[in-house]
């Protein structure tokens, strides 16, 4: 099944792409997506382990089991800033 | 229309806001700005500006989501939730937080939260971005 990927930031900038389509087999998690990713683009692995989730624009967990046509993003921290 | 909810790629517009806000019901209406703060780098270099990008469908669901929270915990007759992104020059807005409440107090404190809670969950990454061209991720 065919799952888009979303990247931003830190990681978009790494990885060369702010989007890539990952085929994948049925059940695939989350976890195996990152894992893909992972391989592809060694650069980013580091920023891949601080990064939250987001399928479909909500939060996920690693687990998740992704469908056919699920948008995954990839959220690196977020820029609290200091109060 | 009681909320407006926007991220845009041009200058916000503060008086726009507060205009959006403005309510006969309200004896207080609180604004926040987040701007450029100027900063030197260790190594000498001067900002030029900041730079912002956003997961949009996300992050205007969340924004969303913080507005529906901020009128729970206070009685928030009116509100605005402006980001900015691309490059925001030095002394420039990059958000506007603007409420309108009954009482001054609620307008402060709702005000408070809705930008604290913004910088802390939205899908929202800045970059600085130096004189010399160079950039760097802020985390």
């Amino acid at each position: 099944m065919r799952v888009r990927v979303k990247l931003f930031a830190i990681i978009r900038e790494r990885a060369g792409t702010d989007q890539l389509t990952l085929d994948l087999p049925q059940g695939a998690t989350v976890s195996s997506a990152v894992s893909v990713l992972r391989e592809r683009f060694p650069a980013v692995a580091d920023f891949l382990s601080r990064s939250a989730f987001a399928v479909n624009q909500s939060y996920v967990k690693a687990e998740t089991v992704l469908n056919d046509g699920d948008e995954l993003a990839v959220i690196p921290p977020v820029s609290g800033g200091w109060r | 229309m009681n909320d407006w909810i926007a991220i845009l790629s041009s200058p916000l517009d503060v008086a726009a806001a507060v205009a959006f806000v403005r309510d006969p019901r309200a004896g207080g209406i609180d604004v926040f700005l987040g701007t450029t703060r100027g900063e030197r780098s260790a190594d000498g270099r001067d900002l030029a500006s900041l730079e912002y990008e956003a997961y949009e469908a996300m992050a205007m669901e969340q924004l969303r989501a913080l507005a529906a929270q901020a009128r729970q915990r206070w009685p928030v007759l009116k509100l605005a939730l402006l980001h900015r992104v691309g490059a925001v020059a030095i002394a420039e807005p990059s958000v506007i937080i603007a409420v309108s409440t009954p009482h001054r107090a609620d307008a402060f404190a709702a005000c408070r939260w809705l930008i604290d809670a913004l910088k802390t969950d939205v899908a929202i990454w800045k970059r600085e971005i130096w004189t010399d061209g160079s950039g760097t991720w802020v985390h």
